[in-house]
C-alpha cells in the first residue's frame, strides 16, 4: 500500500462538503448512509434495551414485580424483534460495512449508490411498521412468530410487526447484493482476493447468507399473513395445515441469521487484533476460509431448533452432527486470533479491550452451543434459560462487543475526532463484567429447569434471577457511557489525524474524515493485508 | 450442590444421571478450553505488551502443524461428544414395552391428564414409583411443551398430532412440570406437579379417586353413541378386535401400522387411507369429537386386543 503524504484534516470532507437535511436524506455517499444507519440502529438499540431493562426489573420477584403477564410477553417479543431484525442484523454490515467496504477495496463508493440509499429507506419503512405495532398495543408472539399461535390465536398487531420484518428483509438483501458486487468488481489494482482485509471476507460471507436466506423469511411471513388474514390452511392443523412446517421455514433463515450477526464481528476482531499487536493475522487463509465454511454449514443446521418438536430421530442425528461441525471453523478462528498476539507488540487501547472481550465471551458462547447441539442434553435444555444465556453470549457478548470494538476503532475515521480512551476502556470493562453477571447465572438457571418466556416463576429460581437483574443494571450503565463520550467527542474530541492507531489498510491512508470521493487517486496495492512488519508503517 | 446452592435439578428418573454425566463432561470441556484461551490471552497480552512506541515485532505467517492440531483436537472431541450423546438419546427415545399409558391434553392454559383407569387430573400427575409411564400427548389449540426438569424429559405437544414421552421415576416426591413452548398470555401459569408415589400408595390413591369409569368404557359408550357400531360392528367397516398395532392393508396396496396416529387420522380424515376391501363410506368426525373423546375411542380399540407388534403397548 502506497504511503503518500496525507492531506491535513482541515480540508473538505464528506461531512462538511454539503450542509442541510436534504444533503443527508438524498445522499448517495456510502459514508453518509453509514451514519444514517448508525443513528437509526442506535435508536432501535435503545428501545430494545429499554424493553430488556423492564423485563429484568420485572423478574426480580417470582410473582413479577412490575408488569402484567401480557405486558411482559409483549416486552420480550418487542425486545427480540427489534434487537434481531432492527439492530443486530443491520448493525455491522449496514454501519461499518457501508462505511468501510468501498474504502477497504479502494473504491469511491459502493457499486450501486442509489440502491444503497434505497436500502436505508426500506429499513426505515420496516422500522416504522414495527414501531406502529408497538405503539398500537404491541405484539405477543415472541420474535419467532410460531404458528398456530401467531396465525390463529394471538391478538395484537401480529400483521404490522410481521410486515415490518418482511419489509426490512429487503433492505438486507439489497445491502448484501451491493457488497457482493462491490467486492467482486471494484477492488483497486493489485488488491487480489488474498490481500483483502479479513473484515471483507466476513462481510462477503455475511452478504451471501443475506441474499440466499432472507427471501425464505419473506416467504414464510407472507404465508403467515395469508393464513392469519384469509384463513388459508398452511400451518394451523384446524385448517388442514402443519404447524411444524413453519418452524422448518423460519429456522432455515433464522439460524443462518445468527451468522449474519456474528460473522461481521469476527471480521472486525481480525482487524483489531492485528492492529493492536502490530502483527499480520496468524493463518490468514484459515481465518478467511473458516468464514466461508461457517456460512455454508449455517444453512444445514436449522433442525437443531426442533429436537423436541417430534422430528424423526434420524433427522435429529443429522442436524446434531452438522451443528457440531460448526464448532470446528469457530474454534480455528479463536485459536488463530489468540496466536496472533504471540510475539506481538500488544497495546490495550479501548478497541483492543473490546476485541479481547469478544474472544473470551464468544468462546464461552460457542462452547455452550455444544450442549445444545448434543441431542441428549438439548432435550433438557431446550427452551430454558440456558438457551437464552447461550445466544446472548454469542449475540451480545460476541456480535455486540465486536460492533462496539469496531465503532471505537473506526470512530476517529468516521468523525475525525478522538474520544477519551480512559473512559472507553472503563466502559469496555464495565460491559464485560456487567454482561457476565447478567448472563452467567442464566446458564445455571436453565439447567435447573427454568423455562424461557416466563412472566412468573417458582420461588426457588429467585436468587439467580436477582443476580442476573443486578448484572443487567451494570450492563445498562456500561452501554450508556460510550453514548455520552461519543457524542461529546463530535464537538470536543481532539482531531484524530488520518491514522491514530498506526493501522494498516487503505481506509487509513486517506484523511479523517475522508473526502467525499474517499481517495485523491485510486490507490495501488502492492502488499498483503496486515503488513505490519514493513518499516513504512504509519505511526502517528 | 455448591455451598448449599443447587447446580442441577433433582435426579428423579432413570435417565437423569446419564444426562447429568454428559452435562458434567461438556462443562469440564467448556471450562478447560475457556481456561486455555483466557490464560493464553492474558499471558501473551502481558508478556508481549508494547514496550516502545515504535517497535515492530517480527512477523509470523502462521503454522500448518498448529492449524492441523487445533482442527483435529476439537474434531476428535466433538465426534466423541456426538457419539456419546446420540447413543444416549437413541436409548432414551424408545419407551419400554411395558409402559403404562397416560393421556395428556394441553390447552391454553392448562394441562388435562387422564389415566387409563379413568381418573382425570388437572395440572397434577400422580405416578407410581419404578414403573415406566408413557405420555401420549396432543393439544387442542397451539403448540405446548411438556417439560419435567427432574426427569430430564421434554417434548412438544402439537395440535393435530400425537407426541409421546416416557419416564420411570426413581424417587418419591413432588416435582414441577412446565409448559416449555411459549403459548400465549398465561404461558407461565401452565405448570403443575408430578407426584411420585410408592406403588401401594398409588393404588390407594387411584381407587380412592372419583372416576367416571375407565377410558375404554367411555370409549365403548361413544362407539354406540356415535353409531360407529353400525358399520364397524357389522362387517361393513373394518372390525376393531386385535386391530391396534396390526399391519393394515390399504386399497392402494401399501400397508400401515395401526398406531395412534393412523387411528386418529382415520377418525378425522377417513378418506386419507382406505382399508383394502372396504367402501370409502365413512363420514368425518372432525369437529364432533373432542381430543379427549378421540383418546377414549383409542383406549376402547386398544382394550379389544392388540396385535403382536404393538407400538409400545402391553
Amino acid at each position: 500500500m502506497s504511503t503518500t503524504a496525507v492531506a491535513p484534516t482541515t480540508g473538505v470532507n464528506y461531512l462538511n462538503a454539503q450542509y442541510g437535511i436534504r444533503s443527508w436524506l438524498l445522499t448517495t455517499d456510502h459514508k453518509r448512509i453509514a451514519l444514517l444507519y448508525l443513528g437509526s440502529v442506535t435508536f432501535f438499540f435503545l428501545i430494545g434495551g429499554a424493553a430488556a431493562v423492564l423485563m429484568r426489573l420485572h423478574l426480580i420477584e417470582p410473582q413479577g414485580a412490575l408488569l402484567e403477564p401480557a405486558t411482559y410477553n409483549k416486552m420480550f417479543s418487542m425486545h427480540g424483534i427489534i434487537m434481531v431484525f432492527f439492530f443486530l442484523i443491520p448493525s455491522i454490515p449496514a454501519v461499518m460495512g457501508n462505511f468501510l467496504v468501498p474504502m477497504m477495496v479502494g473504491a469511491r463508493d459502493l457499486a450501486f449508490p442509489r440502491l444503497n440509499l434505497l436500502s436505508w429507506y426500506v429499513y426505515i419503512v420496516g422500522g416504522l411498521f414495527t414501531l406502529y405495532a408497538v405503539v398500537a398495543g404491541g405484539v405477543d408472539t415472541g420474535w419467532t412468530f410460531y404458528t398456530p399461535l401467531s396465525t390463529t390465536y394471538a391478538n395484537g398487531n401480529v400483521m404490522a410487526a410481521a410486515l415490518g420484518v418482511f419489509i426490512t428483509g429487503f433492505s438486507s438483501i439489497l445491502t448484501g447484493l451491493n457488497f457482493v458486487v462491490t467486492i467482486h468488481k471494484m477492488r483497486a489494482p493489485g488488491l487480489t482476493w488474498f490481500r483483502l482485509p479479513l473484515f471483507l471476507w466476513a462481510i462477503y460471507a455475511t452478504s451471501i447468507i443475506m441474499i440466499l436466506g432472507t427471501p425464505v423469511l419473506a416467504i414464510t411471513l407472507l404465508l403467515v399473513a395469508l393464513e392469519r388474514t384469509f384463513h388459508v390452511g398452511i400451518f394451523d392443523p384446524a385448517l388442514g395445515g402443519d404447524p411444524i412446517l413453519f418452524q422448518h421455514l423460519f429456522w432455515f433463515y433464522s439460524h443462518p441469521a445468527v451468522y449474519i450477526m456474528i460473522l461481521p464481528s469476527m471480521g472486525v476482531v481480525s482487524e483489531l487484533v492485528t492492529c493492536f499487536s502490530r502483527k499480520r493475522i496468524f493463518g490468514y487463509s484459515f481465518v478467511a476460509f473458516s468464514s466461508v465454511a461457517i456460512a455454508v454449514i449455517s444453512f444445514l443446521v436449522w433442525g437443531h431448533h426442533m429436537f423436541v418438536s417430534g422430528q424423526s430421530v434420524y433427522a435429529g442425528l443429522v442436524f446434531s452432527a452438522l451443528s457440531f461441525a460448526v464448532a470446528i471453523p469457530s474454534a480455528i478462528k479463536v485459536f488463530n486470533w489468540t496466536a496472533t498476539l504471540y510475539k506481538g507488540s500488544v497495546s490495550y487501547q479501548a478497541p483492543m479491550l473490546y476485541a479481547l472481550g469478544f474472544i473470551g465471551l464468544f468462546t464461552m458462547g460457542g462452547l455452550t452451543g455444544l450442549f445444545l447441539a448434543s441431542l441428549a442434553t438439548d432435550i433438557h435444555l431446550h427452551d430454558t434459560y440456558f438457551v437464552i444465556a447461550h445466544f446472548h453470549y454469542i449475540m451480545v457478548g460476541g456480535a455486540l462487543m465486536g460492533y462496539l470494538g469496531g465503532l471505537h476503532f473506526w470512530w476517529p475515521k468516521m468523525t475525525g475526532r478522538l474520544y477519551p480512551d480512559g473512559w472507553a476502556r472503563f466502559s469496555a470493562l464495565v460491559i464485560f463484567i456487567g454482561f457476565n453477571l447478567t448472563f452467567f447465572p442464566q446458564y445455571i438457571l436453565g439447567y435447573l429447569g427454568m423455562p424461557r418466556r416466563y412472566a412468573v416463576y417458582p420461588e426457588e429460581f429467585q436468587v439467580l434471577n436477582v443476580m442476573s437483574s443486578a448484572g443487567a443494571s451494570i450492563l445498562a450503565v456500561g452501554y450508556l457511557i460510550p453514548l455520552v463520550y461519543f457524542i461529546w467527542s463530535i464537538r470536543y474530541g481532539p482531531p484524530a489525524g488520518p491514522n491514530p492507531w498506526g493501522a494498516k489498510g487503505l481506509e487509513w491512508e486517506t484523511p479523517s474524515p475522508p473526502p467525499t470521493e474517499n481517495f485523491e487517486e485510486v490507490p495501488v496495492v502492492e502488499e498483503e493485508a496486515y503488513a505490519y512488519g514493513e518499516k513504512e508503517a504509519h505511526v502517528v | 450442590m455448591w455451598f448449599g446452592f443447587p447446580l442441577r435439578p433433582e435426579q428423579a428418573s432413570t435417565i437423569a444421571q446419564g444426562i447429568d454425566h454428559l452435562y458434567y463432561f461438556l462443562t469440564a470441556m467448556d471450562l478447560f478450553f475457556t481456561g486455555i484461551i483466557f490464560l493464553t490471552i492474558f499471558y501473551f497480552a502481558i508478556r508481549y505488551r508494547r514496550r516502545k512506541k515504535d517497535e515492530t515485532p517480527a512477523q509470523i505467517e502462521g503454522s500448518l502443524p498448529l492449524e492441523v492440531a487445533w482442527t483435529a483436537i476439537p474434531l476428535v472431541l466433538v465426534v466423541v461428544t456426538f457419539v456419546w450423546s446420540s447413543s444416549l438419546f437413541i436409548r432414551n427415545a424408545r419407551p419400554p414395552t411395558a409402559a403404562t399409558e397416560v393421556f395428556v391434553i394441553g390447552k391454553q392454559w392448562m394441562w388435562q391428564l387422564q389415566h387409563p383407569e379413568g381418573v382425570r387430573e388437572i395440572d397434577e400427575l400422580h405416578v407410581p414409583l419404578g414403573r415406566p409411564i408413557k405420555l401420549t400427548m396432543t393439544s387442542e389449540d397451539v403448540i405446548h411443551d411438556f417439560f419435567i426438569p427432574a426427569f430430564r424429559v421434554k417434548k412438544d405437544v402439537v395440535p393435530g398430532q400425537y407426541s409421546t414421552l416416557w419416564f420411570q421415576a426413581t424417587k418419591p416426591g413432588s416435582y414441577h412440570f412446565f409448559c416449555g413452548q411459549y403459548c400465549g398470555v398465561s404461558h407461565a401459569l401452565m405448570r403443575g406437579e408430578v407426584i411420585v408415589m410408592q406403588p401401594q400408595d398409588y393404588e390407594r390413591w387411584l381407587s380412592g379417586s372419583k372416576k367416571a369409569g375407565t377410558m375404554a368404557d367411555a370409549g365403548a359408550r361413544l362407539y354406540e353413541q356415535y353409531a360407529c357400531i353400525t358399520c364397524h360392528g357389522t362387517g361393513k367397516g373394518p372390525p376393531f378386535v386385535n386391530l391396534y398395532g396390526s399391519q393394515v392393508k390399504l386399497q392402494d396396496g401399501s400397508t400401515v401400522v395401526a398406531d395412534d396416529a393412523y387411528l386418529r387420522e382415520s377418525i378425522l380424515v377417513p378418506s386419507a387411507k382406505i382399508v383394502a376391501g372396504y367402501e370409502p363410506i365413512m363420514p368425518t368426525f372432525k369437529g364432533q369429537l373432542s381430543e379427549e373423546q378421540i383418546l377414549q375411542i383409542l383406549a376402547y380399540i386398544k382394550s379389544l386386543g392388540a396385535a403382536e407388534r404393538k407400538a409400545g403397548q402391553e
